[in-house]
C-alpha cells in the first residue's frame, strides 16, 4: 500500500477563487492510501516545495499528488522536488484544477465538486505507479545536413565551427542553393554572389565537412543520437578527387543545346557541366542524358581534353553509409509552375517570366550578362508590369495555387522594380498587389524608396489577364483605388509565382517519420517556443523546409538550429522518457498491428524460444520496443488486440483506476 | 423586404460567400464587361457584404454582365462573384413581378456587337 501525500495549490486566486481549496485538501484525505493532505498559496514556490520535501519525511510518503496547474506548466518541477525528497520522480501525479477546472468553471460548488473528483483520480493512479528510471544511450558525435543551400550551409558551418563534424548531402552537383541564382539581395542591395561564395568556400575548406554532393538520402534508420543513412552518390562520370574544374572539357564537348537549369532554360549548356564558375565542389558533371558517349558511345571527346584524366564513363551510382547523431533538414523551396495560371500567358509568350528568371535576367552571370533584354527577341523592355501573388493567398478549395502568403515576393519585387528603374530610367515599371507586406528590419523604408524615390508605379489591385498580341502584351488589370479598370501594352510581365517546399521533402519526411502540414512544410515541435526542431527527436529543421523564408530569417534559423545540434552531440549519454511501450511477450501474438501504426518505427520483432511445461521449446515472434525509439505516444496499446502492448506510467491499470474513481 | 432579410436571401440563392473576398480585384481586372458597368464584379461582392443592395438592383450594371464567368474562373479566393450579380439579378426580376424584358424593348438595346445567345438567354431570364 502507497503513503500518499495530496498538496492543494490555491495559486494565489487563479485556483482559490473558483474552488474551495481547504475542502479539496479535506476530501481527499479519505481516499484510499492518503495519509497526509493539506493546501497551500503556491505550491511551486520555494516554501511550498519545502514542505512537500518535509512531509515527505515526516510522514514517510511513497507517492505524492499535487492539485495545481496543468502538468505542461510544472510536472517537471515536482518530479525534480520529489528527486530531492529522496522519492523516485515518476511517484509525483498531478491533477489540474486549474485550467481544465477553476479557469473553466464560474460557480465555487461546481468547481470545487470537479477538482475533488480529478484529485481522486489522480490518487487511485498514484497506488498503482512504480518508480521509473529513463533508459540512456550512446550520442555519434556527427550531424547530417541535408540540402546545401544557404540554409544548409550556416547550419553546417555553425556545427563545425563547435568542433562536430558534418556532412552536406547536396543534390545538385553543387552547393549555394537558389541564393546563388540570385543578383541582388534585398533591402541592402548587396550581391547575393559576393555574400554567398565565400561562405561556399569556407564549406570547402573546413576540415570538419564533407559535401556529398550529387547525391541524395536514400535510407535513414535509428534514432535520436544513433541514426544509420544510406547516401547515395549518384553517378556525375567525372572523378570528384582529380577533377581540377579547369572546364577544358566544358569548352571542347560537342553537346551544347542542353536547356541550362541554372539559367532557368533560358539560355543553354553543354553535356559535361560546371553550374557556375564559383561552384562548389568546382567539378564537372556529365548529363546522361544529353551526353552521346554515354547514349550510344559515340564522341569521348571530353577524355580526350581533361589534361587531369578525371572523365570515367564507367562510373556508377554509389552508396555510402554512415551514423549521424543529429539530422538537420534544409531542403528548402521551388517557385510553384505556372502551368495552371492561363491567364497571364506564362505558356504562350516567353516575355511573360517568374521572378527568379527575372533575377538570372538581371545577374551579370546570367544569359544575358545581366543586361535587362526580352527573352522573345533581345529588345531592351521599355514597359514592365510585375504581379504579385500570382498562386499565393489562394481559397483552400482552389485547383491551384497556395493558402499561405509565400512571405518574400512583396520585397524582392519591390527590389527588382527599384533595380530596374535604377539602371534604365526611361522604364514604366508598374506593380499590381493586393497587399504589401513589409514586416522586416528596414522593409518598408525599401519599399518606400521603390515608390518616392524611384518612380515605381504601385497600383493596388490585380491583373486580370495578359494577351500577346504582335510584340506587345495586353495586360488588362484593375486599379480599384481609382475604380478603373487598366489596359497597358507592356514589354515585359514578371510573375511573382507562390513558392513551395521541394518535391523531395515529402519522402524525405517519411523516411525521417518527421511530421509535415498539408502544405508539405515540415512541422516545428512547438510553433513558438521549439521553432526548429521536429517533433521527432534528433531531427532539426532549417529554412525554407519549415516554411517560407528571407535569407536574414533563414540564417537566423539556421544558426538556431546548429545550437540545437551542438547541444546534443555536446550529451556523451541521452537520457530517454521512461514513460515508454514495452510488450508482454507472453501475451503478444507477433500480428504486427502495433508496428503499423507505430508513427515513430520504434517496433521490431524477434523470433524468441519458449520453453514450454513438457519441455519443448517453441519459436513464438513477439514484438520488441526500441526504447530509445518510442516516444511513449500510446498507440500500440490501442491497437494491440491482445492486450499485450502497455505503456509504462500510463498502463491501461492505470488509466481504469482513474477512470473508476472519476465514475465512483 | 427589409435588407437584413434580402441580404441573407441572396448569399443563400448564390452560395457566394463575400467574407473570402482578400479584396484583390481580379475579378474586375478580369472583366470583359467593366467599361459598361456602373459597378462592377468586387464592388458587387463588397456591396453586397455591407448590405448596401438597393443600389445594385436599381443599376443597369445588372444587365451589363455577361455571365461569362471569367471572376469565377479566376477568383484566387473561389468568392464567384458572377453568381452574386445573378442572384441580385434574380431578386430585381422577382421584385418586378412582371416581364422584365419585353419584346419591343430589344431592338433598342442591341448592335453589331451583341451575340444572339444573349439574346436568347435574356428572355429567358427576364421573361415570366
Amino acid at each position: 500500500m502507497q503513503r500518499i501525500g495530496v498538496f492543494v495549490c490555491w495559486c494565489g486566486s487563479n485556483i482559490a477563487g473558483t474552488v474551495d481549496v481547504q475542502a479539496v485538501s479535506d476530501a481527499l484525505k479519505n481516499e484510499p492510501g492518503v495519509v497526509f493532505s493539506t493546501n497551500y498559496q503556491y505550491m511551486c514556490s520555494q516554501a511550498g516545495q519545502d514542505m512537500i520535501i518535509q512531509a515527505v519525511k515526516e510522514h514517510n510518503l511513497t507517492g505524492i499528488v499535487v492539485c495545481s496547474c496543468s502538468p505542461r506548466m510544472h510536472e517537471a518541477t515536482f518530479r525534480r522536488t520529489a528527486q530531492a525528497a529522496g522519492l523516485n520522480p515518476y511517484m509525483v501525479e498531478i491533477a489540474n484544477i486549474r485550467e481544465q477546472c477553476s479557469w473553466v468553471h464560474k460557480d465555487i460548488p461546481i468547481g470545487t465538486e470537479k477538482a475533488i473528483i480529478l484529485g481522486k483520480a489522480a490518487v487511485a493512479k498514484v497506488n498503482l505507479n512504480t518508480p521509473l528510471t529513463p533508459g540512456e544511450s550512446p550520442v555519434t558525435k556527427r550531424a547530417l545536413v541535408i540540402g546545401g543551400g544557404i540554409a544548409g550551409i550556416q547550419t553546417a558551418l555553425d556545427i563545425a565551427d563547435a568542433g562536430f563534424p558534418v556532412d552536406i548531402v547536396e543534390k545538385k552537383p553543387t552547393i549555394g542553393g537558389k541564393m546563388a541564382q540570385l543578383d541582388k539581395t534585398f533591402p541592402t542591395l548587396d550581391c547575393a554572389a559576393c555574400i554567398l561564395t565565400p561562405k561556399m568556400v569556407d564549406v570547402a575548406q573546413n576540415g570538419k565537412i564533407r559535401i556529398f554532393s550529387y547525391s541524395e538520402v536514400t535510407d535513414v534508420k535509428g534514432f535520436v543520437g544513433n541514426f544509420d543513412v544510406t547516401i547515395k552518390k549518384n553517378a556525375r562520370y567525372v572523378k570528384e578527387d582529380i577533377c581540377t574544374g579547369c572546364g577544358a572539357c566544358v569548352e571542347k564537348c560537342p553537346m551544347k543545346k542542353v536547356p541550362n537549369e541554372f539559367n532557368l532554360g533560358m539560355d543553354n549548356r553543354s553535356a559535361i557541366y560546371i553550374p557556375f564558375a564559383q561552384a562548389v565542389p568546382k567539378v564537372a558533371t556529365i548529363d546522361p542524358n544529353a551526353c552521346n558517349m554515354l547514349k550510344n558511345g559515340k564522341c569521348g571527346l571530353c577524355a580526350r581534353v581533361c589534361a587531369a584524366g578525371a572523365i570515367d564513363y564507367t562510373q556508377k551510382d554509389e552508396y555510402i553509409e554512415e551514423k549521424y547523431g543529429a539530422i538537420v533538414v534544409a531542403t528548402g523551396f521551388n517557385p510553384i509552375s505556372m502551368d495552371k495560371f492561363d491567364e497571364f500567358a506564362y505558356n504562350q509568350s516567353k516575355d511573360v517570366i517568374t521572378s527568379l528568371e527575372f533575377e538570372r535576367l538581371t545577374n551579370a552571370a546570367g544569359p544575358t550578362a545581366g543586361k535587362l533584354l526580352r527573352p522573345s527577341d533581345g529588345k531592351h523592355p521599355h514597359t514592365i508590369v510585375f504581379v504579385q501573388c500570382v498562386g499565393s493567398r489562394c481559397d483552400a478549395c482552389a485547383e491551384k495555387g497556395k493558402e499561405y502568403c509565400s512571405k518574400i515576393c512583396c520585397m524582392y519585387t519591390a527590389k527588382h522594380a527599384m533595380l530596374t528603374r535604377d539602371k534604365y530610367p526611361d522604364t514604366d515599371v508598374y506593380v499590381f498587389y493586393i497587399d504589401v507586406r513589409t514586416p522586416g528590419k528596414n522593409f518598408d523604408e525599401f519599399y518606400r524608396r521603390a515608390v518616392e524615390e524611384y518612380g515605381v508605379h504601385y497600383v493596388k489591385g490585380m491583373v486580370g489577364k495578359v494577351v500577346p498580341e504582335g510584340d506587345k502584351l495586353k495586360v488588362q488589370a484593375s486599379d480599384l483605388l481609382s475604380n478603373k479598370q487598366l489596359h497597358i501594352d507592356a514589354d515585359l510581365v514578371v510573375l511573382a509565382a507562390a513558392i513551395e517546399p521541394d518535391k523531395s521533402a515529402r519522402p524525405l519526411a517519411t523516411m525521417l517519420t518527421a511530421s509535415m502540414d498539408t502544405n508539405d512544410f515540415f512541422t516545428e515541435a512547438h510553433p513558438k517556443l521549439r521553432p526548429v526542431e521536429s517533433p521527432t527527436a534528433g531531427v532539426f529543421l532549417s529554412g525554407a523546409c519549415q516554411g517560407p523564408k528571407d535569407i536574414p530569417e533563414t540564417v537566423s534559423q539556421a544558426g538556431a538550429a546548429a545550437s540545437k545540434v551542438i547541444g546534443l552531440l555536446a550529451k556523451d549519454k541521452l537520457t530517454g522518457n521512461p514513460c515508454i511501450a514495452h510488450s508482454n511477450e507472453l501475451m503478444c501474438n507477433g500480428c504486427s498491428s502495433c508496428e503499423r501504426v507505430c508513427p515513430y518505427g520504434a517496433i521490431t520483432y524477434e523470433d524468441k524460444e519458449f520453453r514450454m511445461p513438457d519441455r519443448t521449446t517453441l519459436v513464438r515472434r513477439i514484438a520488441v520496443v526500441n526504447p530509445a525509439v518510442c516516444q511513449g505516444c500510446g498507440a500500440c496499446t490501442v491497437a494491440c488486440p491482445s492486450g499485450a502492448m502497455d505503456l509504462h506510467g500510463f498502463a491501461s491499470g492505470q488509466i481504469m483506476a482513474e477512470v473508476d474513481a472519476i465514475c465512483k | 423586404m427589409n435588407n437584413k432579410y434580402l441580404q441573407e436571401d441572396l448569399l443563400r440563392m448564390s452560395g457566394v460567400n463575400p467574407k473570402k473576398c482578400m479584396r484583390c480585384g481580379k475579378c474586375s481586372a478580369t472583366c470583359p464587361a467593366y467599361d459598361e458597368m456602373e459597378y462592377h464584379p468586387h464592388q458587387f461582392v463588397s456591396m453586397v457584404e455591407n448590405g448596401d443592395i438597393e443600389p445594385l438592383i436599381n443599376s443597369d450594371s445588372l444587365y451589363k454582365c455577361l455571365t461569362c464567368f471569367a471572376c469565377v474562373d479566376r477568383c484566387p479566393r473561389g468568392v464567384e462573384p458572377a453568381k452574386l450579380v445573378e442572384a441580385v439579378r434574380l431578386a430585381a426580376v422577382r421584385r418586378q413581378g412582371a416581364n422584365h424584358l419585353k419584346a419591343d424593348m430589344v431592338p433598342d438595346m442591341l448592335d453589331d456587337e451583341t451575340p444572339q445567345q444573349l439574346i436568347v438567354s435574356a428572355f429567358r431570364k427576364y421573361s415570366k
